[in-house]
């Protein structure tokens, strides 16, 4: 039976994703800030098909939990880790304030990283060899630096970038581990909820399937909605002289 | 999201909250009102000067018994979802209206009823429990425990506080295919004829009426009949060759109706002649069966920024015939159409709800395009002779209702006030509770 792992499982794109996958009769790992979310969660999958929920009640952005979470994860091989959880901080109060911006760097990209670390280090020194898909959940925001949100966007390009350099050494190091890089442009969900939508939006559920399918094809980078991907495209080729002053 | 309701022609002034997990509390604001899929036509799911609470991310399953057929989910699961999850095995709705796009929390407060309300009455009697998050707590409700609210809430239009998840009783359907019947009637009275005795054979009862047939042809229109087929015709594979996903949708709201007098005379032609003979059999999948409509998603951008309104009224057995051909004959002489007219037969009041629509007899529903001053004259009428046939209108569908005329056709309400939360209310009931 297939275990897969889910990191910040309360958040809308993991929930719309795990239950793409319910149906194939997993066993789950659910790890959450929340007991009742994660109940809720767990109760969902179950009724949706999955054969066990496990669930872990833990704050990610302490990252001296991280040894032992994984730990108790690792008690069977896992078949996809999905980590899915970050926070869309307050810009303009992190300008103010670089605590908050340290916080909010320190959730979106050093527990990431931290958390990687672990599990492939844990992966190592047990010798695993059963083939296991990492995927992470990045964002189009971390393609350029923007005004209205580079503090949450320079979190998101370090961790697209950690997550290039990992993929690159891991390919001849432990080839059994793949690495997807997930990109999602603007999603209609909790963490947006006060935002005005526009065409562009997408649903979690648009996007889970997206990241179920690439996963499945084993992508390295794949951003979601598709069109994301040229609208960056277009974005990282204007000139930084005509960049500085535009308001996107 | 404006919150805004399927009729499209009032854009709301309300803030909107959702409420993102069905362990948080309500909002500090007043007034109050849940807002599901935005499938009610009128004013009914409108919160004017209030807060609108989505329950779009109140999403999530609780529970299913393979072996009962008990359900538990979240009051913003659409029927929809549980459809495409109940279906596979071997379970169906018990009650479902003529959209799959209704969260299950609508379809209680709404006490939806279906094409076979003569057999299984609305979709209140299959609800067998739920939670209801007040503004002074929140209390189980079912038909041993908190009765006097669970009554009120099934039918409540929402008053009655914000329903977090509900349980529901399926029942056995093994095949998604249907043994359909479409046939064709010459007027009214046949149409009436054949619906009735239709109800002692077929589950699954409804008429299309060719609302531009004029004079003799009044009421002419085909009758579709259905049941589900029997286990040992199941053949769920055979799913692909009846039914495929359809992918059209109405990008935008046209600044203008496409369905005038004249296109809706055309399409109403069409619709009726498309079926050459006189009684066709055949077997089909359970969507476009039940779901017609949903294969054009957001069909009300059709009728522009003006949006459309609809007119379901019920009128009681005796002297049906004489009040529907009247109807008819108001909304021909004032020169409107309606590009789908529907006749369905009501069976006896089976649901726990005080306050619910159908009553023994008939239900038609009319669309038509917002024409102002002149649809709402022709929809005067039509209450005075609803009304003096003893018969009512549908809250779900309804955005003109006086208060004169919903004292008079739902005399529950008096009883029913005591049930409101103080902190909910709606536009539709501002509007209909008006001066009293």
């Amino acid at each position: 039976m297939k275990t897969i792992v889910v990191f910040g499982a309360a958040s809308a794109i993991a929930q719309a994703s795990a239950r793409l996958w319910a149906e194939e009769k997993p066993r789950f790992v659910l790890i959450d800030r929340s007991v009742d979310r994660l109940k809720i969660v767990a109760e969902d999958l179950r009724t949706r098909g999955a054969t066990d929920v496990k669930t872990i009640t833990t704050d990610l952005s302490l990252l001296e939990k991280h040894e032992d979470i994984v730990q108790q994860i690792h008690t069977t091989p896992v078949a996809i880790y999905l980590v899915a959880y970050g926070t869309l901080g307050n810009q303009k109060a992190g300008e103010k304030d670089f605590a908050v911006a340290r916080q909010e760097l320190t959730t979106n990209f050093i527990s990431v990283a931290s958390l990687l670390t672990e599990i492939i280090n844990d992966l190592s020194i047990k010798k695993a060899t059963s083939p296991t898909t990492i995927a992470v959940i990045s964002s189009v925001a971390g393609d350029r630096g923007r005004q209205s949100n580079y503090i949450y966007g320079t979190a998101k390009a370090a961790l697209t970038s950690w997550l290039s350099g990992l993929r690159n050494r891991l390919v001849k190091e432990h080839p059994h581990i793949h690495i997807v890089t997930i990109k999602p442009g603007q999603v209609d969900t909790p963490m947006t909820a006060d935002f005005k939508k526009g065409l562009l939006w997408a649903k979690p559920e648009d996007v889970a399937r997206d990241i179920v399918h690439a996963i499945h094809k084993k992508r390295d980078v794949t951003y979601t909605p598709w069109f994301w991907r040229y609208i960056m495209l277009i974005i990282k080729l204007i000139p930084e002289r005509i960049f500085k002053r535009l308001t996107l | 999201m404006s919150n805004s309701s399927w009729g499209n022609y009032l854009p709301p002034n309300q803030s909107v909250h959702p409420l993102l997990w069905r362990t948080d509390d309500l909002p500090t604001s007043r007034p109050l009102l849940a807002f599901g899929m935005g499938r009610s036509y009128g004013d009914v799911a409108l919160n004017e000067d209030g807060t609108s609470i989505s329950t779009r991310f109140l999403n999530h399953f609780i529970s299913f018994n393979p072996e009962t057929g008990l359900l538990r989910c979240e009051a913003g699961v659409s029927l929809g979802e549980i459809l495409k999850f109940i279906t596979p095995k071997g379970w169906f709705l018990p009650v479902t209206p003529g959209t799959k796009f209704v969260s299950l929390g609508g379809a209680i407060a709404n006490d939806v009823h279906g094409k076979n309300h003569h057999r299984a009455g609305s979709f209140g009697a299959y609800v067998t429990q739920f939670e209801l998050l007040r503004s002074n707590g929140r209390i189980t409700c079912s038909s041993q425990q908190n009765t006097e609210l669970f009554k009120a809430t099934i039918g409540g239009l929402g008053l009655t506080g914000l329903i977090t998840w509900a349980e529901i009783q399926l029942k056995k359907a093994p095949s998604r295919l249907l043994a359909a019947e479409a046939t064709k009637t010459e007027d009214l009275t046949q149409t009436i004829e054949l619906l009735t005795a239709s109800l002692p054979a077929f589950e699954y009862v409804i008429a299309s009426l060719d609302s531009s047939a004029r004079g003799r042809k009044t009421g002419r229109g085909i009758v579709l009949r259905g049941n589900h087929l029997p286990e040992e015709e199941r053949d769920n594979s055979q799913e692909k060759k009846y039914y495929r996903p359809p992918k059209f949708t109405v990008p935008i709201t046209l600044p203008v109706s496409l369905l005038n007098s004249f296109t809706i005379k055309i399409f109403n032609t069409l619709y009726f002649y498309r079926q050459i003979v006189t009684k066709k059999k055949y077997v089909t999948h359970y969507e476009p069966f039940f779901y017609p409509q949903d294969a054009i998603g957001y069909w009300n951008r059709l009728y522009g920024r003006n949006g459309f309104l609809q007119y379901q009224c019920q009128v009681t057995t005796e002297k049906s015939g004489e009040t529907l051909h009247t109807i008819l004959q108001e909304v021909a002489a004032a020169g409107f159409a309606s590009p789908i007219t529907t006749l369905k037969p009501l069976g006896k009041k089976n649901t726990p709800a005080l306050l619910s629509f159908p009553r023994p007899g008939f239900t038609l529903a009319m669309d038509f395009p917002h024409a102002g001053e002149k649809l709402l004259n022709l929809f005067q009428k039509l209450d005075d002779v609803v009304l003096k046939a003893g018969g009512s209108l549908y809250p779900a569908k309804d955005a003109h209702m006086s208060p004169a005329m919903f004292r008079h056709s739902y005399p529950e309400a008096a009883e029913f006030k005591k049930y409101i939360d103080p902190a909910f209310s709606s536009s539709f009931w501002k509007r209909v509770t008006k001066n009293t």
